[in-house]
């Protein structure tokens, strides 16, 4: 039984060059172990196989045509956490390429609906990672004269392997700024525009502060409105897995418990100590309708 | 002024428009040019936080400014309140907006202010930001300006040359209510700035529609520069109404938001429910409306874009001035139509299965398409994660109908309980 050797935080790009290469030899899913650690033979030969062995050309085969909606849902579901993803995938592969094209419309069917749950849970986490990594500006300037003053550096914990997935999205935005995105199994480094991919790390390694935060906390705790609470809401969008690295986070709870006094506090206080404006400053909009009819200037 | 004090206050000025969305514009990225920064998508907007009010935080929402020469009722920036009072700089509010869009804390900038000296003096400073942003640092992230009904149309022009989404406030559901609480806006200067911009949102989108057929490449617009002449407001435009400052029902409120839909082009209506502010007129109620009140219109808001219903399904002046506060509006419209249902899941219409309570326009998409495959039956719909609880009383499957049809009080009470429960929570 052949057995395929993929890393735990392998992702699409992995798979599917070795996906090809066992359709085209066209072995049956059943036929097939993925499992990360282990190791195996393959046809008999002494090595597993692994994404290395299939780079080279004349192992792709011209004869596999795979649907864009296939590839899409597999992007997304190849970068769970859950080790059985690349089995599905093979799965639903080996179906759609032996009689069952259209599977993928059937959304009633077991298969798919694991596949699709499994790409729904790394989209979200995906959409996640976008709002909720944040950088900390780190100044080089002493450093290394030769390139930019400034790398803006962040520390994401990610439910799924969803690094290589979500590049695109900063290298697009943040397309003219240096920086990092560093989590526990990979790296993300944008230098002078090219996109370096490494190792894990830890968070000790990056900046523990940033002064826009001061500011970031002045402004989330003055836009709440304290006359309305909905925490849960608040919660099911923002779950607390991720406030630890949330500068803004530590407010809430005082927020929230300031809410109710807060509110009763504006409606029985008297009048703030401000001055009025004049009253002649106050607007009278026919005069000023009737000033600009007479002198027409851009 | 510290700009953390200015800050302080002027954030505070601006929590009470409801506006947050960061969606619905067209694709730009910063890979154009040696030192833009941002990206839109013509997708869902990013929210990168949350406030505990539930509302999402996805842009940097402040006033430039809460001196205001206009006399609201409602507002709490009105000019005859003593809260302190603040201004940016155009470059503070610049500064600020990178700062934070570099740190990813948003997707962008929403910009109102109020008004200061006249509206056309007012709109030049909201316009100068969001130029200085483009221009001066092409900055290719999320923008949303309020416009002032009053300005020059020439500035109103500019301003959605450099916006993604203008936004005009028609604050109260009736003539009679702006009059009575806004003395210096007017309802006939909204309608004609509406118009304006929906003319110019049109115009625009229709030029893009024509060069992407022209074009061989699959780019959106020209990346040459951050502002082009074919970008007016892309994301279009989008109001608000104050619920419960003024006597109005929902079935006024509702049949005006048809109205903006239908007339403007409006991409999204906002509700805010009326909030206490210290300092109050004596013209406005003591008590804000049920925070539920609120929740009930986007519910029925969302029914009329999204699920094809009628206005007049929902509300009627004479018989449903309100919505039912205990049960969604989808809910009491079918316990009202019980001779509609049930419905049978493996050969209703799309519009059929789009009334069924507790079936969204996901959840259509899903039994319509796994049709074609086997004949659907309850095990199917739970396996597709379908609100099941909600939905039995009011379909067939292959194996499945409903027993003795319970009275509509019954399955009423029944459904108000468990939203009671869960509300407790809100």
């Amino acid at each position: 039984m052949p057995t395929i050797e993929l890393e735990e935080h392998a992702d699409f790009q992995d798979w599917q060059p070795l996906a090809r290469h066992l359709l085209s030899k066209q072995i049956p899913p059943d036929d097939i172990r993925w499992n990360g650690a282990a190791t195996g033979n393959l046809f008999g030969d002494d090595d597993a196989l692994c994404p290395d062995d299939i780079t080279d050309a004349s192992h792709r085969p011209s004869s596999i045509r795979i649907s864009r909606q296939f590839i899409g849902l597999a992007r997304f579901a190849a970068a769970h956490r859950d080790p059985q993803r690349f089995d599905v995938l093979y799965r639903l592969l080996w179906r759609l390429f032996t009689g069952e094209r259209k599977l993928l419309q059937d959304a009633a069917d077991p298969l798919v609906i694991t596949a699709n749950r499994l790409a729904k849970e790394v989209g979200r986490d995906r959409h996640k990672m976008q709002a909720f990594v944040r950088f900390r500006a780190l100044d080089l300037k002493d450093i290394n004269s030769d390139r930019a003053p400034t790398i803006y550096t962040a520390w994401f914990e990610p439910d799924h392997y969803i690094l290589r997935l979500n590049a695109d999205f900063f290298c697009r935005r943040f397309h003219n700024m240096d920086w990092t995105i560093a989590s526990p199994y990979q790296s993300l480094h944008w230098i002078e525009r090219k996109l370096f991919v490494g190792a894990g790390t830890d968070r000790s390694q990056l900046p523990d502060h940033d002064d826009y935060e001061n500011y970031w906390r002045c402004y989330f705790a003055n836009i709440f409105n304290p006359a309305r609470l909905k925490i849960q809401a608040m919660q099911n969008e923002m779950p607390k897995k991720y406030w630890h690295n949330l500068p803004e986070a530590p407010l809430i709870q005082h927020l929230v418990k300031g809410a109710g006094q807060r509110e009763q506090a504006m409606l029985l206080a008297p009048p703030k100590a401000a001055p009025k404006l004049p009253s002649k400053t106050r607007f009278d909009r026919e005069r000023w309708l009737k000033k600009k009819r007479l002198n027409p200037e851009c | 002024m510290e700009l953390m004090q200015k800050l302080a206050i002027l954030a505070d000025a601006a929590k009470y428009d409801a506006s947050c969305a960061s969606s619905g514009s067209i694709q730009r990225d910063a890979k154009g040019s040696d030192k833009g920064i941002g990206s839109t998508s013509s997708g869902m907007g990013i929210c990168h936080s949350y406030a505990p009010d539930g509302r999402c935080i996805s842009l940097l929402k402040i006033l430039l400014t809460n001196l205001c020469v206009y006399d609201c009722l409602y507002c709490i920036n009105r000019h005859s309140s003593n809260v302190p009072r603040a201004r940016f700089t155009a470059s503070e509010v610049v500064d600020l907006t990178l700062g934070f869009y570099k740190r990813n804390y948003i997707e962008g900038l929403f910009l109102s202010s109020g008004v200061i000296r006249d509206p056309d003096y007012t709109m030049e400073q909201l316009v100068e930001v969001a130029r200085s942003l483009r221009e001066d640092h092409n900055f290719a992230g999320y923008i949303h300006l309020k416009t002032i009904p009053d300005a020059d149309p020439r500035l109103q022009a500019l301003a959605g040359l450099y916006a993604d989404r203008l936004s005009i406030n028609v604050e109260m559901p009736t003539q009679q209510g702006l009059a009575q609480l806004a003395p210096e806006k007017n309802h006939v200067a909204i309608r004609q700035s509406m118009h304006f911009l929906k003319e110019h949102i049109d115009e625009s989108k229709e030029s893009r529609q024509k060069v992407n057929k022209t074009r061989s490449d699959t780019s959106v617009i020209p990346k040459r520069r951050a502002t082009n002449r074919l970008q007016f407001a892309p994301a279009g435009q989008s109001t608000q109404m104050i619920v419960g400052a003024d006597d109005s029902n929902d079935a006024t409120i509702l049949h005006n938001s048809h109205r903006l839909y239908r007339s403007y082009g409006m991409r999204r209506v906002y509700y805010s429910a009326f909030s206490p502010i210290p300092d109050a007129s004596a013209n406005l109620p003591l008590q804000p409306p049920p925070l539920l009140r609120e929740h009930r219109l986007y519910q029925a808001d969302w029914l009329l874009r999204f699920y094809r219903f009628n206005v007049n399904e929902l509300v009627s002046p004479d018989q449903q001035p309100m919505l039912d506060l205990d049960i969604d509006p989808k809910l009491a419209w079918a316990l009202r139509n019980r001779a509609d249902f049930p419905v049978d899941i493996n050969r209703a219409t799309r519009e059929q299965l789009l009334r069924v309570p507790g079936l969204g326009p996901g959840g259509v998409k899903r039994i319509l398409d796994s049709r074609r495959f086997r004949r659907l039956r309850l095990a199917d719909l739970k396996r597709m994660r379908l609100s099941l609880a909600k939905m039995k009383p009011f379909i067939i499957t292959a194996d499945y109908r409903p027993g003795n049809e319970p009275d509509s009080l019954i399955l009423r009470s029944q459904f108000a309980e468990k939203n009671h429960a869960q509300l407790l929570l809100f």
